[in-house]
């Protein structure tokens, strides 16, 4: 099994710490992973992606040509990351900053709408973690234990605490993902 | 009478320092290093620190430094002398560290290393020998080459417009946190050279005893250089350099650490 | 800490992690993008605490790169890092060390240039790290990783072998291998070398004259030419004897290859990608990166276009390695490269249509 996935969206969003638990996750079950950002001069805003490759075996090339999943947070990585999906592959998205929705009909798209859940739930930091738990719904890449076990293991001490409102939150994405 | 016939009779009355070897010196008839190099010897023979010192030569005239004086030497790239000193001193910190520095090197080339390295206060001692001039090169300017001083590089004499000021580096050095003690001697009478024994004494203990960064300068001559008689290049410097390079302590912490 | 541990993080994470594990004595370096993370990940450690390292950031890459000169100087085990804009003021210190035979290593985490360039990922400073990049004839050993678990094992091994043969050690990697978090096992802590041990090791450092021994001067200055070419020929000497004991490289789908991608650090992961589309497609193709690439694997690379109908060198730059393996190869079969610029990361898929079109 390998599972080549893109998280993209804006700065601050948490897409580089999404893919960073999924990592981390998929180490925890014995896997090799690879963990690729688009770094850039910027600390805060921009566009942000990161390449997760979770796999059984080793990984090659952390650069990919298109991708098993597509986790997309905004549009401009919408328009750049759908036409790269796998045919037969999958395209995650939030309704809430994409209003112009994907179009391709060779692919399996989820529309998950974490930004207004994370707002309902007046949890808007662990946004990511409610992308994340859709992701986990439709592609049980990594299992739920191990994001939480990954979380124990990169969180400081002092904010472990939080973690239970992060499995919330991934129990939340689960379950408002949804097949279009 | 034999030498050991002399010195049997008790009748020594000056010996040169053990660490200063027999290798013929390549400076100037008249020129200080030699002076400073026997007091740089007499203080860590002095100091019982034979066995421990690593001492920095640069690039210029005390570049040879490593052939006549018998500690281990490193020999540095122009100007770079103070980071090697800054790293070396931190890795053995029981160590004597010093670097032994022309003005071109210090003070021009080697501007960023002298400043931060005497502002982090590495326990490391600097001796700056400014004569105003690029000797081995061949008498250039200098970044001390005083106004109206003529060189290879300024034939008609340094001139603000041309050239800028002389960089008065020691002054800077003393405005730095990181120093403990900063003075500025000369070797060119019997008094002037006691007193920068001293001074270099008192610089090499502050550094082993931890207390920052010490920077001593000789005002020096370079009869070669200047085109003069060495008892001309004195006269010269006394009433010439030490007009603009005034001698004496710049800054003196070290009873307060 | 545990001893030997599994953990994710980044290529520069490991190599700073490593570092401490191995018993490196001083790290000095100067923060540039996409390395920072060493130095950050130093200071955070405080190994001055723990192993007793020195970790000191200089004021310039300069002084770093000086610093690091001054400690090797002393026989401790004294390294930095750097980006290639950062290694390029290091090249007079560099120079020096070779000059002076001294171990050390330098760490390049490759970034597009030239000039100030980008911060993106390239591999465009193998010309500066394997032909001297300085001034005068010399050599680096120069490692080229390509993933994170090389980035750690290979701070070690270039302190070995920069030990080995009293001269300085690169890691030539790239922003890509720096910037990834991978599955990394750190290797087993090593203890620091005592004063006395390196006393011993390095008769030859300045450390003092212990025991009223002669004194040692460490200088790379000798104005009699016929004392500096006799000095040259026995760093000459010390050269070939590199190339003939020390090539690394690994081969990838070779056995029975019809084409072979020659690529070093992460162009060498893609390119094992790309042979897995192309063979899929039934294209036979294998791999055979370069692991040091000074010395560079002349002879495999010979052997290699014996059994091959064309040679694809494939880097994140213009053209540099293509010219090794063109002199290795000798004309025997057609040789191309292929690569981007400008912190451009070719994908697997461009590569495939390259090797589809080369040849």
């Amino acid at each position: 099994m390998t599972e080549e996935i893109i998280i993209a969206g804006f700065g601050g969003q948490g897409v580089l710490s999404m893919g960073k638990i999924l990592a981390y996750a998929g180490l925890m079950e014995g896997k090799e992973v690879t963990w690729m950002p688009a770094y850039g001069p910027e600390q805060r805003g921009g566009t942000a992606n990161v390449t997760v490759i979770v796999s059984d075996s080793p990984v090659s090339s952390p650069i990919l040509s298109s991708y098993d999943t597509a986790i997309v947070l905004n549009q401009p990585s919408l328009e750049k990351f759908e036409p790269k999906v796998k045919p037969g592959g999958t395209l995650i998205y939030d309704g809430y900053g994409i209003p112009e929705p994907p179009t391709r009909k060779d692919i399996d798209v989820f529309r998950i709408d974490a930004m207004d859940a994370a707002a309902e739930m007046n949890l808007i930091k662990t946004f990511n973690m409610i992308v994340l738990g859709g992701l986990l719904k439709i592609h049980p890449v990594v299992g739920i234990e191990s994001v939480l076990a990954a979380l124990r293991k990169t969180l400081p001490e002092r904010h472990h605490h939080l973690i239970p409102k992060n499995e919330e939150a991934i129990r939340k994405g689960m379950e408002i993902i949804k097949k279009l | 009478m034999t030498r050991e016939e002399i010195i049997e009779k008790g009748q020594l009355v000056y010996k040169k320092p053990t660490l200063l070897n027999d290798t013929p010196m390549h400076y100037c008839p008249g020129c200080s290093h030699g002076v400073v190099h026997k007091l740089v010897s007499e203080v860590i023979e002095e100091m019982g620190m034979t066995d421990k010192t690593i001492a920095i030569s640069p690039v210029g005239c005390a570049v040879f430094a490593y052939k006549y004086i018998d500690v281990d030497w490193q020999e540095a790239a122009h100007g770079r002398a103070p980071a090697l000193a800054s790293a070396t001193k931190r890795l053995w910190p029981d160590r004597l560290v010093f670097t032994y520095q022309g003005d071109g090197d210090l003070a021009c080339i080697g501007t960023a290393e002298t400043i931060h390295a005497l502002n982090r206060a590495e326990n490391i001692t600097i001796i700056f020998i400014n004569n105003a001039i690029y000797g081995m090169t061949g008498g250039q300017m200098a970044p001390t080459t005083l106004l109206g001083m003529k060189t290879a590089t300024c034939p008609y004499g340094r001139e603000v417009k041309l050239h800028g000021y002389p960089l008065k580096i020691t002054e800077i050095a003393a405005t730095l946190d990181g120093t403990c003690y900063v003075t500025r001697q000369a070797v060119h009478t019997v008094a002037a050279i006691n007193r920068a024994k001293k001074a270099i004494r008192k610089a090499f203990e502050y550094s082993m005893q931890g207390k920052g960064s010490n920077l001593v300068e000789i005002v020096s001559t370079c009869n070669s250089g200047w085109k003069m008689s060495p008892e001309k290049a004195n006269k010269w410097m006394e009433e010439n350099m030490f007009e603009f390079y005034h001698l004496g302590d710049l800054k003196d912490t070290g009873a307060d650490k | 800490m545990a001893d030997q541990e599994i953990t994710l993080m980044k290529g520069n994470e490991a190599i700073a992690h490593a570092a401490i594990r191995c018993g490196c004595d001083g790290y000095f370096g100067y923060p540039i993008t996409p390395q920072s993370e060493v130095l950050e990940t130093l200071a955070e450690q405080k190994p001055w605490e723990t192993t007793g390292m020195v970790v000191l950031q200089a004021e310039s890459e300069v002084s770093s790169i000086n610093m690091v000169y001054g400690g090797a100087c002393t026989g401790k085990k004294v390294m930095t890092s750097s980006s290639s804009p950062g290694v390029s003021l290091m090249q007079e210190g560099i120079s020096y060390m070779a000059g002076a035979e001294l171990p050390a290593l330098i760490v390049n985490v490759m970034r597009g240039g030239p000039g100030l360039g980008t911060i993106q990922p390239s591999q465009s400073d193998y010309f500066q790290a394997c032909k001297g990049g300085g001034h005068g004839d010399y050599h680096l050993i120069v490692l080229a990783p390509a993933s994170v678990q090389e980035m750690a094992d290979f701070v070690d091994l270039a302190f070995t072998l920069a030990f080995r043969y009293r001269n300085p050690a690169m890691i030539l990697a790239d922003g890509a291998i720096g910037q990834m978090m991978e599955k990394v096992v750190l290797p087993p802590f090593k203890p620091r070398r005592t004063e006395e041990e390196i006393i011993k090791e390095c008769p030859w450092a300045t450390t003092g004259r212990i025991g009223g021994r002669k004194p040692n001067i460490i200088t790379s200055l000798e104005l009699r030419s016929e004392e500096m070419e006799v000095i040259n020929l026995r760093i000459q000497a010390k050269y070939r004897e590199i190339e003939a004991k020390e090539v690394r490289y690994e081969e990838f789908m070779l056995d029975d290859a019809e084409y072979a991608i020659v690529a070093f650090g992460s162009a060498a992961r893609i390119a094992k990608k790309s042979i897995e589309i192309a063979r899929a497609q039934g294209i036979k193709v294998g791999l055979l990166r370069p692991i040091t690439l000074w010395p560079f694997p002349t002879n495999e690379v010979k052997a290699l276009a014996s059994r091959v109908k064309g040679i694809l060198s494939l880097e994140i730059n213009a053209g540099q390695m293509v010219e090794d393996i063109r002199l290795a190869v000798e004309g025997a079969v057609p040789v191309r490269h292929f690569g981007r610029l400008g912190g451009i990361i070719p994908d697997p898929d461009e590569v495939v249509e390259v090797l589809k079109s080369s040849f």
